[in-house]
């Protein structure tokens, strides 16, 4: 599995998905190996999207239709 | 006032003085009334005639189009209003009537009645039919903010997705949120974040405010825009007891700028636990299946004939020991009786033994020997016997006996020459005598005639 290519909400689907059939039972050893393996290699792609993501894109779309970035907070505070 | 002297007045003029009566008095001018709307007409040029009456008494009344623009809400018929204007005479029809320059409805405000007029047509339409609400996606990749670019609802808005959800991506459409050109600035970002690629939620919205300030997110363009937008739309507008028609046409209302931006996004630190809550709950299950695959396996192994494979193998071994047994048994038997085969061989072999033949025949060969010799020696006896007598025979015919009383042998080339036709006159002639040899050569050879003799 690529981290690029999943994106979050796809990787904790599927990991939701893998904890439902884990906990549904009745999953031969070797499925359930696999499964846990898929599913730890997602939670760790989740984890590592959530902590790589300290600093959100932000950017404004400005009159002539392009993208500036954007500090709202900075400008705010720079203003006080 | 004389009869003859007296002169008529047109209509034309009379009303005209009348006209000035009303012109003049400051009373009529800028009078302020209340009263019942009824038979309102709004004309297609935006002038709104309308009668304007109370229980005992009704006024011909008219707003013309410049002042009935401005108008938040319509009038309708057996709405009460407060009206400022100017009476005056209409020379036309020689009536008086209202020209009103404001309306307001009484009692509640203006912008109240548009709310609720504008409120109760969208309704109608279906524009807030639950089954028109899009589902908010859970994890947006790309937001779109439509607000003012600058003040709190866009700080609070960005500080609460960042804090939440850095994962998705913010992109500002910046719009004019109050005061004249409110409404078509929101309804232009609301268009420029439509074309933006991949948008997954949209908040609209803005900070508190009087109603008049919030008062663009109640226009109806600004309505239609939200509730044609393909993207989910979360309205936000002031504060929580604030609720606009954006509110009522937008996928979900949230009641203030930060709420929205909670609605919009999960929380990070949420999600975290849920993906480490997920992860230990994998962790027990896997751990639970393989403690019980474990139970399955040490189950399968202490079973009775894996626990004591050798008596799976007994069996086999007996019979091996047994075959084993078997087998030296019978080598033995073989051999023995090969064995006993050879001695008999041996025997009859040993009964069969050459050596008295060759005894047998070396008596014979003996015996064959003394006969041999004795024959030989007898044959020797005779054939000396023999020789003897032909010795004596042979001296006899000895022609060198002959030659000692005179005769000769002649050979020319080694041949006994008998005859004179034999003769080479050339050659030498060995004559042979008793006691040697003359070697002659011919002189003449003479052949002798018959009957002659020498």
């Amino acid at each position: 599995m690529t981290k690029n290519t999943v994106s979050f909400d796809q990787a904790i689907e599927q990991l939701e998905e893998i904890v439902r059939q884990l906990e549904q039972g009745d999953v031969p050893l070797e499925d359930a190996i696999s499964l846990y393996k898929k599913g730890m290699e997602l939670s760790t792609v989740c984890h590592e999207k959530l902590h790589n993501a300290e600093k959100q894109l932000i950017s404004i779309m400005d009159d002539s239709g392009e993208k500036v970035p954007f500090d709202a907070i900075e400008n705010e505070d720079a203003t006080r | 006032m004389h009869v003859t002297a007296t002169s008529y007045l047109t209509v034309k003029a009379l009303t005209k003085y009348i006209k000035r009566k009303f012109d003049a008095d400051p009373h009529l001018r800028n009078v302020y009334v209340k009263g019942e709307l009824s038979n309102v007409k709004i004309h297609t040029s935006g002038h709104i005639y309308f009668t304007i009456k109370d229980d005992q008494t009704r006024m011909p009344a008219v707003m013309f189009a410049a002042q009935a623009r401005s108008l938040k809400f319509r009038p309708e018929s057996g709405m009460n209003v407060l009206l400022q204007g100017d009476v005056n005479v209409y020379e036309g029809s020689g009536q008086y009537q209202l020209y009103a320059q404001v309306m307001q409805p009484d009692g509640i405000g203006e912008l109240f009645v548009a709310f609720e007029q504008l409120k109760e047509k969208l309704a109608k339409e279906g524009l807030f039919h639950p089954s028109r609400k899009k589902q908010i996606p859970k994890y947006p990749q790309k937001i779109g903010v439509i607000t003012a670019s600058t003040g709190a609802a866009i700080r609070d808005i960005v500080t609460t997705l960042s804090r939440r959800y850095p994962l998705a991506e913010v992109i500002i459409f910046p719009a004019l949120v109050q005061g004249a050109g409110a409404a078509p600035s929101i309804v232009k970002a609301l268009k420029r974040a439509h074309s933006y690629p991949n948008l997954d939620v949209c908040i609209v919205g803005r900070g508190g405010g009087s109603i008049e300030d919030l008062w663009a997110f109640n226009e109806e363009i600004v309505a239609r825009e939200i509730a044609n937008s393909t993207i989910p739309i979360i309205s936000a507008v002031g504060h929580e007891t604030d609720t606009t028609i954006a509110d009522f046409v937008s996928d979900l209302r949230a009641p203030t700028p930060t709420a929205a931006a909670e609605l919009a996004v999960p929380n990070q630190l949420d999600l975290l636990e849920r993906v480490s809550n997920r992860k230990s709950q994998m962790v027990s299950i896997v751990t639970a299946i393989l403690s019980q695959e474990r139970k399955r396996l040490n189950r399968v192994v202490s079973a009775y004939p894996l626990a004591y494979p050798e008596r799976l193998y007994r069996p086999f071994v007996e019979r091996l020991t047994r075959a084993n047994e078997q087998l030296e048994k019978n080598g033995r038997a073989i051999l023995q009786q090969k064995q006993q085969q050879l001695a008999q061989q041996t025997m009859r072999l040993t009964l069969q033994n050459p050596q008295r033949m060759v005894l047998q025949h070396q008596k014979n060969v003996i015996s064959y020997e003394q006969r041999l010799q004795l024959a030989a020696q007898k044959n020797v006896q005779a054939k000396g016997r023999s020789f003897s007598n032909m010795i004596q025979l042979l001296e006899a015919l000895n022609p060198l006996k002959i030659m000692d009383r005179g005769y000769s042998l002649t050979y020319q080339n080694d041949q006994v020459v008998k005859s004179i036709e034999e003769i080479n006159p050339t050659q030498p002639l060995h004559i042979k005598l008793q006691d040697g040899v003359v070697i002659a050569s011919i002189e003449s050879i003479n052949k002798q005639s018959k009957g002659e003799s020498s």
